[in-house]
């Protein structure tokens, strides 16, 4: 009998413990999520090393920005929201046309024989250009090629649309529109930039 | 009456003991989620808007270099022009390099290939500064980089 009378331990305090550390956890956490565009560099090239083979003109879309944020694709002015069309025409050359990139039999694995354009986007900025206008010409550049994938992989045999294909079909759709976008070293003309 | 009386009494109170087993839980969760802030940023950021974008999926594996112009508090000592921001630090392109190297000092054989420099940098920077960032880090064979950008705001 005399055990029944011992006191029951109270732990309505441990719950007071645990919604401290509780808050503190809570107000310390973040939650932002960084979203960004990956990218990769191109190795530095040694003086020792030949020089890069030269690309055909025809397989070249050249986008320039000057350090006023304005826009040259082949030496033609255009504004930021007609780039994404004036890429995906040049990359995909519907109209085999002579102006725009030749075109390759490639054997790529799940798809077979396809043919793959040879485009490459030259991006040259100017040291005085902003980043967000830089980001903006990325953006379209990447908008087209996502687009041009997207459409690839809803006629070709996989039928769906890019990103629900399989990780090796998205590689296989890659393969056909390959991320060509080469940055040439800055000008200095608007020395805006320091 | 009296019957009724009585139950009630007996009927007072309730263990809480387990209220602390589901905070616990809780605490648990975000104690396992929470990753802390690494570095204050002492630079005034902006990012960019952009559609193409992905989550970054290692966050162990990516280090940041933030540019944009002092904030306020800063301003008295390091001026308004554009600065670089490494580790806490106001630093210059020439510290990239031990940045990098002390980054890579910290991971495994196995993923030090994968590291990636997350470039938080502010609209309004000149591409100069950006272009030379991007040679150092060619110098440095830190070739895979990432561009932060805020998803476009819905209006």
């Amino acid at each position: 009998m005399a055990k029944r009378s011992t006191p029951e331990l109270n732990a309505s305090s441990m719950a007071d413990i645990a919604f401290l550390l509780l808050t503190f956890f809570l107000l310390t956490t973040t939650m932002d999520q960084n979203m960004g565009m990956p990218r990769r560099l191109p190795p530095l090239i040694e003086d020792e090393q030949e020089k890069p083979p030269e690309i055909n003109k025809r397989n070249i879309l050249q986008v320039r920005v000057n350090s006023m944020d304005l826009l040259l694709v082949n030496s033609k002015p255009m504004e930021v929201q007609l780039l994404k069309d004036e890429v995906k025409v040049f990359l995909s050359n519907p109209r085999n046309d002579a102006d725009k990139p030749e075109k390759e039999v490639k054997n790529i694995e799940l798809l077979g024989a396809v043919s793959v354009g040879k485009g490459v986007v030259s991006l040259q900025t100017d040291r005085g250009t902003s980043y967000k206008m830089y980001m903006a010409v990325q953006n379209e550049i990447m908008k087209a090629y996502a687009e041009l994938r997207d459409e690839y992989a809803q006629q070709s045999r996989f039928q769906s649309t890019y990103a629900k294909l399989t990780e090796e079909q998205q590689e296989a759709v890659r393969g056909v529109y390959p991320l060509n976008i080469s940055e040439a070293e800055p000008r200095d003309k608007g020395k805006k930039g320091r | 009456m009296k019957l009724i009386k009585k139950k009630k009494k007996s009927a007072g109170t309730y263990s809480s003991s387990s209220m602390s087993d589901i905070v616990f839980m809780l605490l648990f969760f975000f104690m396992v989620t929470t990753t802390m802030r690494e570095e204050e940023i002492n630079v005034e950021i902006t990012l960019p808007e952009a559609t193409e974008i992905a989550k970054i999926e290692r966050k162990d594996l990516t280090c940041y270099i933030n540019v944009g112009t002092p904030t306020s508090a800063f301003q008295r000592n390091y001026g308004t022009d554009t600065r670089m921001q490494l580790n806490d630090k106001f630093s210059s392109v020439d510290d990239i390099r031990d940045f990098v190297a002390a980054k890579r000092e910290q991971l495994s054989e196995a993923d030090r290939a994968q590291l990636t420099v997350a470039f938080k940098i502010d609209e309004q920077t000149r591409m100069g500064i950006v272009t030379d960032v991007k040679q150092e880090l060619r110098r440095c064979q830190a070739l895979r980089i990432n561009y932060l950008a805020n998803p476009p705001s819905k209006k």
